[in-house]
């Protein structure tokens, strides 16, 4: 795929991070690089072949359905910036027009 | 114009585990906010999943149970996007390699309902806005008991036709799970949830028109009537000339309409990728076998059953088959008293309407199978009449008593002495004159209105049948 600046903006918007103008510029040329090399793959013929999802052929572990007891409330809560009734506070989540 | 409506709805059931689905928290209801969270459901940094075996049981038997092919290899993928009830900005979900596609729901109609797909996925926490709406909320608080509860997303094909077909599937649906007993599909407490994919095309033509996504509908009704309403609004727009806007609308159950939602969020862009954290699921043909062997009649099958073996009509089979737990109250008691169409009447019309007005289901009631079929006995051996029976109900289903035992304590059994009959009579004659006088001119009412007066003086307990022979073979000798 091709990169340019207008996708680097708009991933780092989906991943909310604010980057400056020259940022913008210096990871368009990064990436672009990164990318092409990575092209280099496509050389290769894998028709017939699986997709690989991980490097060691491994399956889902699964656990029993046992409730554990886990953090307490106050555990829970011990990191967030604000806290009310038990609750984490966070703020409005949908803009006003 | 005349217009096709074209529905598929995409419906998430939480899955009955007593652990979430990748960390060994609680699932149950209520409790204090934050108190069944662990690192990985509040998405603290280094905190990985393990599958909950029972999760992938019940999704399994859910999907079976809608006819799906369900595939050995699945796999896990994260869908990206920032929302505070979301910890970790991703959803663990299934992208491209769900548990299961393939399946389908019969409508009564005969119909059948395309099932494109079952994936499993990890539920987001809960918000309470602090205002009227999630608009007016200066601020919301953050829950994360209900994250990383199991659930299945259900997608239909876009086959489903008008507003009462999707209620339709909808009510299908959540039958077969309950009887899976995979979810308890409570839609007051959020355990199944729908969102719909309405479109309007001209009737005839194989393109779809441009869909919207309705949410926020909170009962089938609302499923209903928001779709009814979205009917509506698009066939205006199309006939005027317009064009309907792709966008998610929110349904406002107060004033009945639907407008469309504004968020924060950029349009769409999820950035699936495989979820790194997650080997990829392999069931065993032996396993998914098993589970197909345990699973239930299913709703559809039972309610064919039953018109055969009881010989109900369809309308009646399917109520009787609403819910598993009415069905096997309904078996329990007809085996006690075998006639079938007699115990479906009592239980669509006074049951239910105990059932109603006490807002219960069934299992919740203290109504009992043998103590139903001891009140049609009662009714049958002529020891009480139907409308004594209707009160004996009433308090056996508030109190849970034998009706035999309401029915002596309150001393409601049916005259049927003949001798004691006789003497009511008697004095019911000699205190009516006129009326004997009436009878034999060949008054027809006249007879009706002893046997009220019989019926007044025992307090409706006088035998009908007898109490008009005794009357009449009374009035002829006199």
């Amino acid at each position: 795929m091709s990169i340019n600046r207008e996708v680097v903006e708009h991933v780092a918007k989906l991943a909310k991070l604010a980057i400056s103008e020259e940022e913008a510029e210096q990871f368009t040329n990064e990436i672009a690089g990164i990318l092409a090399y990575a092209e280099k793959l496509n050389a290769l013929d894998t028709t017939g072949v699986d997709p690989l999802i991980s490097p060691v052929p491994m399956q889902a572990v699964l656990r029993d359905d046992i409730v554990e007891e886990n953090l307490s409330q106050q555990e829970a809560l011990a990191a967030a910036p604000e806290v009310q009734d038990g609750m984490f506070k966070v703020p409005r989540i949908i803009e006003e027009e | 114009m005349d217009y096709e409506v074209v529905i598929g709805l995409e419906v998430h059931v939480e899955l009955k585990t007593k652990a979430k689905i990748f960390c060994s928290c609680s699932t149950a209801f209520g409790g204090e906010p934050n108190s069944h969270v662990c690192p990985f459901c509040l998405g603290l940094p280094g905190a990985l999943p393990v599958l909950n075996k029972k999760a992938v049981e019940l999704a399994t038997r859910a999907a079976l149970a809608l006819g799906c092919t369900v595939h050995k290899t699945s796999t896990f993928h994260r869908k990206n996007y920032f929302y505070p009830d979301l910890p970790a900005a991703y959803q663990i979900s299934q992208y491209d390699k769900p548990l299961a596609t393939g399946g389908k729901i019969t409508l009564s109609n005969g119909k059948t309902i395309g099932i494109t797909r079952v994936h499993m996925e990890a539920e987001a926490g809960k918000s309470l806005h602090q205002g009227d709406d999630i608009l007016a909320a200066e601020y919301s608080l953050e829950d994360f008991n209900r994250s990383g509860i199991g659930l299945i997303e259900i997608v239909s094909e876009p086959d489903i036709r008008s507003p009462e077909e999707a209620k339709e599937y909808l009510e299908q649906l959540k039958a077969i799970l309950q009887y899976a007993e995979v979810s308890d599909c409570k839609m007051e407490e959020g355990s199944l949830r729908c969102d719909a994919n309405i479109s309007l095309r001209k009737r005839g033509s194989k393109e779809l028109g441009t869909k919207t996504e309705l949410k926020n509908l909170n009962s089938f009704r609302a499923v209903e009537r928001a779709l009814e309403y979205e009917v509506q609004r698009q066939s205006e727009v199309l006939k005027s000339g317009g064009e309907v806007v792709q966008e998610t609308r929110t349904w406002d159950e107060a004033r009945g309409i639907t407008s469309p939602m504004r968020s924060k969020e950029e349009a769409e862009d999820y950035r699936y990728f495989p979820e790194p954290d997650l080997m990829p699921l392999e069931l065993e043909e032996g396993w998914i076998e098993e589970i197909r062997s345990q699973l239930p009649e299913l709703p559809r099958d039972r309610a064919l059953r039953f018109q055969e073996e009881y010989g109900l009509n369809e309308y009646d089979s399917g109520l009787m088959v609403s819910t598993k737990e009415m069905a096997d109250f309904y078996e329990a008691t007809v085996k006690l008293f075998p006639e079938p169409k007699e115990v479906a009447n009592w239980l669509m019309v006074e049951v239910q309407r105990l059932l109603r007005s006490s807002e219960q289901e069934i299992q919740e009631s203290k109504l009992l199978p043998e103590n139903l079929a001891q009140l049609l006995k009662l009714v049958k051996d002529g020891t009480i009449s139907g409308s004594v029976a209707k009160t004996v109900l009433e308090e056996s289903f508030a109190t849970g008593e034998e009706p035999k035992k309401i029915v002596e304590a309150k001393g409601l059994s049916q005259i049927s002495d003949e001798g004691q009959l006789r003497e009511i009579v008697a004095s019911v004659v000699e205190a009516n004159p006129k009326s004997v006088a009436d009878y034999k001119t060949g008054k027809g009412k006249a007879l009706g209105f002893l046997v009220g007066q019989v019926m007044k003086q025992t307090r409706g307990m006088a035998n009908p049948q007898l109490t008009n022979k005794i009357l009449k073979e009374y009035l002829e000798q006199q």
